[in-house]
Formats: C-alpha cells, sequence, structure tokens
C-alpha cells in the first residue's frame, strides 16, 4: 500500500490552513523557548546561554526521528520530502557570511519576526535590512550567478555519503546532538562560575 | 527584636499596574521539542519543511513586478519568486507561514507578559547603534542566506531535520563565522 502523506496536491485550503497553523506553532515556541530576545540568541556567541543550540538540536532531532519512524511504517512516503540540494561552495560562504550578521544583528530572520511581534524595534530594524539585501543580491546576481550555481551535488543526504539508511543516519544524528547538548550544559556551568 | 525589612523598589510603571512580570522562558529542550512537532507536521502534511527568507525573497520580488515590472519579469532572482500562485509550495506559502509566525509569538509574548516596546541591546550601546546594528546585520545575513538558498529555518532546520549535506555545511560554517566574529561585536552585547 502506497503512503497517503505528504498529501499530493493539497489544494488551496490546505495550503493557507497550513501555512497559518504551522506558521502559528513554529511562533509561539520560538518566543515560548526566548528566541525572539537577540540578547538571548547573541549570547550563544559569548557561551554565556547556549539556548539557540539546544532549541536548534533538539527540534532538528526531533523532526528527523519522526520523519524516520513515520517512514518505517509505510505512513509518510520518504522519497516524496523535500530535501535542499547541496551547493558546497555557495553553501559554505553564504553560512559564513550569514554567520557573521547572525552575530552582528542578533537575530535571524524567523526570529526577526518573533522579535517584532514581541515589541522590539530592532527586529523590524532586521527585517528592513534583509530586504534591502535581498534587493542587493538580486542586483547582483548577474556577477553571482556562475558561483551560485557552482559544485553542485543535488540531493545529497550525511546517510547517503556514509552509505547507511536513512534511519541510522537519523540515529548518529541523536548521539551527536545529544553529545552538543551535554557540552553546551558543561560551557553554561563553567562560564557562570 | 525582628529583621528590618527593606522596602521593597515600585517603579512609577508598576504602581500603575501597567507592566505585568514577565514569566520565564519555557526549557529550552520543550521549547525545541515543540518547533520539532511542528516541523514534523509540515513535512508529513506537504512534504516540505518551515522557511522564512523566501518570504521577503517573495516580498521584494512583488514590490519589484510592481515598480518595474519589466525588469523583474527579466530577472531571474525576482521572477522565480513571481511565476507561482499560492498552490506551489516554499513560495507564497511561506509569506502566509510568516504572517502565522508573528501571530503566533505575539500571542505567546503577551500571554506571558513578555510583551515590550523596546529597542533591546546590550549595556554599553545606544538605541540608535543597536537599530543600525540589527539592519547592517540583516542586510549581511539575507546576502548568506540567498547564496546558500536558505537560512536558519528552510535550510538549517528543515534541511538539517532531512539530513541535507548542504543544510549540515551551512550550520557548521554559520555557527563557526558566528564565534570567529564575535569579537568584533563583544561591545554590542555584553
Amino acid at each position: 500500500m502506497t503512503p497517503v502523506l505528504p498529501i499530493a496536491p493539497p489544494g488551496l485550503v490546505v495550503e493557507i490552513l497550513s501555512a497559518l497553523v504551522f506558521g502559528i506553532g513554529f511562533g509561539w515556541f520560538l518566543e515560548r523557548g526566548g528566541l525572539g530576545s537577540a540578547k538571548k540568541i547573541a549570547a550563544q556567541f559569548y557561551l554565556t546561554d547556549m539556548t539557540v543550540l539546544k532549541v536548534m538540536f533538539s527540534a532538528i532531532v526531533t523532526a528527523a526521528v519522526g520523519i524516520a519512524i513515520l517512514g518505517t511504517a509505510g505512513v509518510v512516503d520518504p522519497s516524496r520530502l523535500f530535501i535542499q540540494p547541496t551547493f558546497v561552495l555557495p553553501q559554505l560562504i553564504g553560512g559564513l557570511v550569514f554567520g557573521v550578521g547572525f552575530v552582528m544583528g542578533g537575530l535571524c530572520p524567523g526570529t526577526s519576526c518573533v522579535a517584532f511581534a514581541s515589541g522590539r524595534w530592532d527586529g523590524l530594524a532586521l527585517i528592513g535590512g534583509m530586504l534591502v539585501g535581498i534587493v542587493l543580491f538580486n542586483e547582483a546576481y548577474p556577477l553571482l550567478d556562475r558561483f551560485y550555481g557552482s559544485t553542485p551535488l543535488g540531493v545529497t543526504t550525511l546517510a547517503g555519503v556514509l552509505g547507511i539508511p536513512f534511519g541510522a543516519g537519523v540515529a548518529l544524528l541523536t548521539v551527536v546532538a545529544g553529545a552538543a547538548c551535554v557540552v553546551a550544559e558543561r560551557i553554561e556551568r563553567k562560564v557562570a562560575k | 527584636m525582628g529583621t528590618q525589612v527593606a522596602p521593597h523598589p515600585i517603579s512609577p510603571a508598576q504602581e500603575r499596574g501597567a507592566v505585568r512580570a514577565a514569566r520565564p522562558y519555557l526549557n529550552p529542550y520543550a521549547a525545541g521539542v515543540g518547533v520539532g512537532l511542528v516541523l514534523l507536521l509540515t513535512f508529513v502534511v506537504l512534504g516540505h519543511g518551515l522557511g522564512a527568507t523566501g518570504a521577503f525573497s517573495t516580498l521584494v520580488a512583488t514590490g519589484a513586478a510592481t515598480v518595474a515590472p519589466g525588469h523583474a519579469a527579466g530577472s531571474l532572482p525576482y521572477a522565480a519568486y513571481l511565476e507561482h500562485g499560492l498552490a506551489s509550495p516554499l513560495r507564497d506559502w511561506l509569506v502566509l507561514e510568516i504572517v502565522g509566525v508573528t501571530l503566533g509569538a505575539v500571542a505567546s509574548a503577551v500571554a506571558a507578559g513578555r510583551y515590550r516596546r523596546v529597542v533591546e541591546r546590550g549595556p554599553r550601546i545606544g538605541a540608535a547603534a543597536r537599530m543600525r546594528y540589527a539592519f547592517a546585520g540583516g542586510l549581511i545575513m539575507a546576502i548568506g542566506a540567498k547564496l546558500a538558498r536558505g537560512c536558519t529555518s528552510g535550510l538549517a532546520l528543515s534541511g538539517g531535520a532531512v539530513l541535507s549535506v548542504g543544510a549540515w555545511l551551512f550550520i557548521v560554517a554559520a555557527f563557526g563565522a558566528g564565534y570567529a566574529a564575535a569579537p568584533l561585536f563583544r561591545k554590542a552585547w555584553t
């Protein structure tokens, strides 16, 4: 029997409702965790508060484990899930550029909306900067397009690179993320002393 | 003879009852599991993850198509965000999702007594400087996210959960650069 999920095509009603409902859930839990606060996020980079790492890794592991279980159970068709294609150099350099902006602004694109929604004007300033940044990128695109499309690996997963099943890759990720969180807890305690 | 109790300092705002005590944040692991379950549901129902930068790309493209329709239609980075209707995932779906994020965040902040109209900043930086840093940070981040084809939401979180190699390259590079650049911005935060 073929899995019924994900719904394809979802249709307009599901698209609109899912966008709003899942968006509300996303924003709710980000704010609950304190990720609307630039000071709290920036503290990740000064080792005084590792909330960003803890929220990110536990979110990634939760979703990955769920996908692995539901895929194995035949509820979800893993082959129909969108996996971000890999472009080695653009994603490495893009990540480096992003990281500098991240510690400078103290918020990421998603959490800037959470910051603004919780009353913080710096969130709005960051959104304004993003809009200008996107225009600059778009206008410079003719100069960047060769680099943008360089070093493509297509859809490549960590499990695929290691030659192990997706579930085993998720198990490995869970162990690594767990270890990272243990280290994060230790660093927090050490820095607090 | 009893112990002398110091009078509790009460600010004028507290006297008027205008400022409710902000409730502490949720345990980060619990918040992460919450985000993860929302992300899982998004994958299960729609086949793709959550995002953020794409919503702003759509806004920019829509703006460009209004101001300079010819330019926007003939330029790939704009046109890529214009040809899709609402039925296309990760395009206009993201705009609605970001509207949802804002609604969810404002509800959570108000419910927890955390809604404050402030410019959040470190102890050694002024409000105007903080606003400039936020603007410049956003500008730099957007260029990085466009190059990488996604940000912390659309690439790191969503791609990370399906073990995309590109997503993990992005995560390692972004955090590495964040730590490397942190001393430059110490005055803004500590």
